[in-house]
């Protein structure tokens, strides 16, 4: 952050001039250089001016605009379609919970239920509600900012806040990443046994 | 069974890098594609009689074959935007292969004479964006992708373009309008993307799991990759197995094998001392089917003739514990989040559902609320730019059709709340059956 959100966006726009901070103006610039319409950048422009304010506030979506050539309006119309583009402000950690069909199957509903009560009015965390994430074979998960684990019980929640709070890698032994592939043919190696689990009314 | 095509070292550590790729015999399909003319790449993948694996199941080679020739520009998009409920197969693809769908971008844009090309990934498929994006820097140090790829004439640039979440950018002219920094809105059709897609150009657009295939069948031969499979239904697919099944995950089986060897055979079928209740064949979107209906070939055909779809290959289990309300309530609200609004049928009707889905739930509706709904459903299909709300009607169709019974019992059961003299008692969801 500069010092140019001291200002609102309007005020800035008052004086004539908007200040972009440099590192999103490159990185935006290096966007739009991808494609024949320089438009198509809007996604990305708009996800990393999230990542510089926060969320897509006006002055994030004002210094986009600026940068691209192209009316807050339309950027704001954009902002608003996706759920990924925050439109008001949130915690700095997204804790999106899959509530889709696979995994309220195996309890996904409950869990949301739980990590919330768990993250309470803790403004550091963004919990959501989500839709399917493309990952019903570790349901029910989650997606911690931005990296899948699962399956979860609601045991594994007050690690997964303690592990966000302290910076730590969430979860290592339940992060998709690690995960081999179900079809016993694809691979030799011993698969770990998938945790028992029943419905969600067991 | 045949041998595993797309999941054959799929585990081997470090598939993701370039060296393991090529080691394990990666990019030797390009370099075959590209001693053939482009004419005739095409027409091993017509032999190959492969069908789109993301949903609607058209032949990969008639699309190439539908784009213009000469020199327009045209463009390739690769459809990673997996978003259907209950699929999760190009994830694995794209996490643990990437090089894979690289190769097959490659020859396909080689065979349609397409020049620019991206990759259209879902925004939280963080991790798989990030392997992408490296097993693409790798790709084009190597001159696999760019100008003049080994030495030939073909040239083509690959961008990854990450998405920020709307599941109707998996619609493939959502995804162009998005891709063209726009809501996802669908476009009317036609004109088909073939003639008029991206900005405009003629656009051919294909799923990740389509595009993984085509490196084997210029490999075998699209006759001896015909082979596989039924008639009509060539080849192997990837089906994503979740819910109640004892070991969900991705397997890879050869079409037309029954539906039973999937669900219990591979996946274990639901835990000790539960049945199959109902099992979406092919994703949310997909009318259910019953436990009597297990041994239906899982090919596109025999699904079809049997009213439902092969769809993205996502199986999706649900046993006798669970209520026909719940599902039905889950999937209706899933639709009704992700309707763009832009049609009406489907912007009121997903949300009327819900609301008829939500009095049966809190044992205020009528056994009119049924009928009703059932009719809504049929005013949705096919009166809307796209088939989002079709994805609704179809599995609520259907389980209106086949679980009336339960239905109606649930109705019943919420009016007799009512018989102390008090309005319409608030009852805990599912508590029927």
């Amino acid at each position: 952050m500069n010092g140019s959100n001291e200002m609102s966006a309007a005020e800035q726009r008052g004086r004539g001039s908007l200040e972009v901070p440099e590192g999103l103006r490159r990185e935006i610039e290096a966007h739009m250089a991808l494609y024949p319409d320089t438009r198509s950048a809007a996604l990305p422009a708009l996800e990393a001016a999230q990542r510089v304010h926060g969320w897509c506030s006006p002055e994030a979506i004002e210094q986009v605009a600026c940068v691209m050539g192209v009316t807050p309006a339309e950027l704001d119309a954009v902002a608003t379609f996706y759920d990924m583009l925050e439109t008001e402000p949130v915690g700095e950690h997204s804790v999106y919970v899959c509530t889709n069909i696979s995994c309220s199957l195996r309890g996904a509903d409950e869990l949301y239920a739980a990590i919330r009560d768990a993250a309470g009015e803790d403004p550091a965390f963004n919990v959501r509600a989500f839709e399917c994430l493309g990952a019903c074979d570790i349901a029910p998960m989650a997606s911690v900012d931005g990296v899948y684990v699962g399956p979860l019980c609601i045991e594994d929640v007050p690690q997964l806040l303690e592990d966000v709070r302290a910076g730590r890698p969430v979860l290592p032994d339940k992060q998709l990443a690690t995960r081999l592939v179900a079809d016993p043919r694809a691979n030799s190696r011993e698969f770990p046994a998938h945790p028992a689990q029943g419905g969600t009314r067991g | 069974m045949s041998d595993l095509l797309l999941f054959k070292d799929i585990d081997e550590p470090g598939l993701n890098t370039l060296a393991v790729y090529e080691g394990r015999g990666g990019y030797e399909s390009l370099r075959k594609a590209l001693r053939m003319t482009p004419e005739d790449v095409l027409r091993e993948l017509e032999a190959s009689g492969l069908r789109g694996r993301g949903g609607a199941g058209f032949q990969m080679g008639k699309k190439v074959s539908f784009l213009p020739k000469g020199s327009t520009e045209k463009f390739l998009v690769c459809n990673a935007d997996e978003s259907e409920p209950g699929t999760f197969k190009d994830r694995e693809l794209l996490q643990k292969s990437p090089h894979m769908l690289i190769e097959g971008i490659v020859i396909a844009s080689y065979a349609a004479g397409v020049r620019r090309s991206f990759i259209y990934i879902r925004g939280e498929y963080v991790l798989q964006a990030d392997i992408l994006e490296a097993a693409l820097g790798e790709a084009r140090a190597k001159g696999y992708v760019g100008e003049d790829i080994l030495g030939s004439e073909h040239s083509l640039s690959l961008v990854v373009h990450r998405g920020a979440g709307a599941y109707i950018c998996g619609e493939e002219t959502g995804l162009l309008d998005s891709l063209e920094g726009k809501r996802g809105n669908p476009r009317l059709k036609p004109p088909f993307p073939a003639n008029q897609g991206l900005y405009q150009g003629p656009t051919l657009i294909n799923n990740v799991e389509t595009l993984c295939t085509v490196p084997a069948i210029v490999r075998m031969g699209g006759s001896e990759y015909a082979k596989l499979g039924t008639e009509t239904s060539t080849g192997t697919k990837l089906v994503s197995v979740s819910g109640h099944v004892r070991r969900p995950g991705n397997y890879e089986i050869e079409l037309g094998i029954p539906s039973r060897e999937i669900v219990y055979g591979l996946a274990g079928g639901p835990p000790e001392g539960r049945e199959v209740k109902c099992w979406f064949p092919g994703g949310s979107s997909s009318p259910v089917l019953t436990r009597e209906e297990l041994d239906i070939r899982y090919d596109f055909d025999s699904l079809a003739k049997a009213g439902s779809m092969l769809g993205s290959g996502a199986v999706i289990v649900v046993d006798d514990s669970t209520p026909i309300l719940d599902v039905a309530m889950k999937v209706a609200k899933f639709y009704r989040h992700e309707s763009c609004g832009k049609c009406t049928p489907c912007r009121e009707g997903t949300n009327w559902t819900v609301k008829m889905l939500e009095r049966m739930d809190r044992g205020e509706a009528t056994p009119m609320d049924l009928e009703i709904m059932a009719s809504v459903q049929e005013h949705i299909m096919g009166n809307c730019l796209c088939v989002l709300g079709d994805a609704m009607a179809m599995p609520i169709g259907s389980m209106i059709a086949k679980f009336r019974d339960e239905f109606e019992r649930h109705i019943e059961d919420g009016r007799l709340n009512v018989e102390d003299g008090r309005l319409n008692a608030p009852r805990t969801a599912g508590a029927a059956t």
